[in-house]
């Protein structure tokens, strides 16, 4: 591949051969437009002007014969114009009149249409000029010429023609200039934007690519292909925690369950011994199931790839469900569950999901909520609902212990369980779930001091 | 009963085969799909249990076939694939239930029992009878001899699911599909809450106890009586 055909194949090159091409052809069709109608709007004056005074000349030579005439005529070429009159003998001689030399040819022309010649005046030295002229026969075989000098016509011709070229000239001037910034400017950045791309390809998924901050297209793009890298990246980083936390959180139950069983084997014969830890570990096996699933699906909803169908539902209908299925636990240990609700509150999404969401939380609140060292004198969680502008906003509160402030962003994390709830049953993967939940939902999840206590808010777009 | 069980995996069908038999069916064993497709034409079975993925011919490809000739033997789809979209294939290609690996042969049994005892007549029945408990599908009214016992619509679907399968096991998983409509797992013995709740209203201060507890598998209702 040559330098040259580098150059010819890049789209700045096309573009500007394209943008040159059509604004020649139409510049050149435009001017050729405006002179063509130009001139021929000043000929039919120059022609109206010369039947014009043809009409007067006749009307004179009607009235006073052929005598008049020449006496108007002669009287007329004294006058300092632009306007050409002679009167010639039968011989072609010159009897009156301000044109010194006209070819004798022309004078025994006769016809209705005027005729461009060139001619000599009396007054004036300078070389020929031209004329449009237009000859009639008189009595006595005598000949005359009335004519217009047209070289204004020419002028103005020879400055469009002059208009024409220096336009087309700077035209390509402007087009090389035009060529040369946006191959300079335009196509540096795209090949900034593919070699950055490139190396990003190459290993570094943490590069990212330039934002000059103008806000143009290339900003534009540049800020997408960032925004696609940060996703891939996240992706990436989603699938690499799932794999550390089944390497670290996964092998270790796997790892006592098979010290029980390795243990019961080594030990005494013993069939009540062998049933205990039979039974542990189909136990135990469970919960590993459980945990495993909700990894799974974790990574599923995190992917984008959910579970079941999103479709319109009603959050009132799913919030009122979900609280009125924690009800009876909340009853049995003492805790005094309040719902408060506005309906109906539309959103997209999946019911299975989002009760699945709600019911953590739920779950986390009756469970924590006497964990702390001086439990409340009257426990409670408080469930609502309701409409916040744009939006759809879900609480959970207890007055339990609360999470700490510094905490707070650190229990949405898979497996984080914080040191006070270790004795407590459960994988730490309840929050994570509520909160992979609400991202693919598009919400938002914070936690919150409810003084004293925990409050969970799950912010949801409302749908129309 | 009469069981087809159509699973690849030796070991895991070996033990079905056991266990079904202690429990007093009558399974046949398919190792690939085109024997099961073969059996379940050639027999007739109360209940097929089909495994989603064999090889040969696959579990849903059996079952959606089976269909079109007209067979319509309750069919169980055993399935790695547990969520719900996975769910909602198998039910579409013609299953009448779907069990997530790994389960429970205590599961599994009460699913494959649920679900032979479906094909048989009096599913439009609107009053139900366990013992001297009445239930009225039509005008939501329990009757307890002559107490009505009142009862909250969710605890009402509660005792109508568990009475519409007297005398069988119904698991937790099976009354959180069935009563909620929910397919996760709950982590908190949620569904032990609610069953103890209802026990409270349809047993406590009656002589014998309708409501009973399986041990290891979930609940019956049954007359104790009998």
């Amino acid at each position: 591949m040559t330098a040259l055909g580098k150059v010819v194949r890049t789209t700045a090159f096309k573009l500007t051969a394209i943008y040159f091409v059509v604004f020649t052809v139409f510049a050149v069709a435009f001017v050729g437009w405006i002179s063509r109608e130009t001139d021929r709007i000043l000929t039919q004056q120059v022609k109206d002007s010369i039947e014009a005074e043809i009409g007067v000349l006749a009307d004179e030579g009607l009235s006073r014969g052929l005598t008049g005439i020449v006496a108007a005529i002669e009287q007329r070429s004294r006058v300092p114009g632009a306007s050409l009159y002679v009167i010639a003998d039968s011989e072609g001689r010159v009897v009156a009149g301000n044109v010194t030399e006209v070819p004798p040819a022309l004078l025994q022309r006769s016809g209705l249409d005027p005729i461009t010649i060139p001619y000599k005046s009396l007054d004036d030295e300078n070389g020929p000029k031209t004329a449009m002229v237009q000859v009639l026969p008189l009595p006595n075989g005598m000949r005359m010429l009335v004519g217009r000098d047209i070289s204004d016509i020419e002028r103005i011709r020879s400055v469009v023609a002059k208009a024409l070229v220096l336009g087309l000239g700077l035209l390509i001037v402007l087009a090389l200039g035009s060529w040369f910034f946006v191959s300079r400017r335009v196509l540096k950045r795209i090949d900034s934007i593919a070699g950055t791309s490139r190396q990003i390809m190459a290993g570094d998924l943490s590069g990212r690519l330039e934002v000059t901050g103008t806000g143009d297209e290339f900003d534009r793009l540049a800020e997408s292909l960032n925004a696609m890298l940060s996703r891939i990246e996240d992706l990436l980083h989603g699938l690499k925690d799932v794999s550390d936390n089944i390497a670290h959180d996964l092998k270790t139950p796997l790892t006592r369950l098979r010290t029980r069983v390795e243990a019961t084997l080594a030990g005494p014969q013993d069939l009540g011994a062998y049933r205990t830890a039979l039974e542990s570990t189909i136990e135990e096996s469970d919960q590993l199931i459980r945990t495993f699933n909700a990894l799974l699906m974790i990574a599923r909803i995190e992917a984008g790839s959910p579970d079941g169908a999103m479709g319109p539902i009603d959050l009132a209908r799913i919030v009122a469900d979900v609280a009125e299925f924690y009800e009876p636990v909340a009853e049995e240990a003492e805790v005094y569950l309040a719902l408060s609700l506005e309906e109906p509150l539309p959103i997209v999404g999946s019911r299975e999901l989002i009760a699945q969401a709600l019911g953590n939380l739920i779950d986390n609140a009756i469970k924590y909520v006497r964990s702390g060292d001086r439990p409340p004198a009257a426990p409670r969680v408080a469930v609502a609902a309701r409409r916040d502008g744009d939006a759809i906003l879900v609480t959970v509160a207890d007055n339990g212990p609360g999470i700490a402030a510094e905490d707070r962003e650190r229990v949405l994390k898979r497996f984080v369980r914080l040191e006070k709830s270790r004795t407590m049953p459960g994988s730490g993967l309840g929050l994570s779930l509520v909160d992979a939940v609400t991202r693919l939902h598009h919400g938002a999840i914070s936690l919150q001091d409810a003084n004293p206590g925990l409050v969970v808010n799950l912010r949801f777009p409302a749908s129309s | 009963m009469r069981i087809l069980l159509v699973e690849d995996d030796r070991e895991t069908a070996a033990y079905l085969l056991k266990a079904l038999k202690e429990a007093g069916h009558v399974p046949d064993h398919a190792a690939d799909g085109e024997e099961g497709a073969f059996l379940a034409e050639s027999n007739r079975y109360d209940v097929m249990v089909v495994d989603r993925m064999l090889p040969k011919k696959d579990g849903l490809t059996l079952v959606s076939e089976a269909r079109a000739k007209g067979n319509d033997t309750p069919v169980l789809i055993l399935s790695a694939l547990g969520q719900v979209d996975d769910r909602v294939t198998g039910l579409r290609a013609g299953g009448d239930d779907y069990l997530a690996k790994p389960y429970a042969f205590s599961e599994l049994l009460a699913r494959i029992e649920v679900l032979a005892r479906r094909r048989k007549p009096g599913e439009a029945e609107t009053l139900l009878r366990v013992g001297d408990l009445e239930l009225d599908r039509l005008s939501h009214i329990v009757r307890r001899g002559q107490t009505v016992i009142p009862l909250q619509p969710r605890e009402f679907r509660l005792l109508e699911y568990l009475m519409k399968h007297a005398g069988q096991v119904v698991t937790r998983t099976m009354l959180l599909e069935n009563v909620w409509d929910y397919h996760f797992d709950p982590q908190t013995n949620v569904i032990d809450v609610h069953i103890s709740r209802l026990r409270s209203k349809v047993d406590k201060g009656f002589p014998d106890p309708l409501v009973h507890t399986v041990r290891g598998a979930g609940y019956m209702i049954r007359d104790g009586a009998r």
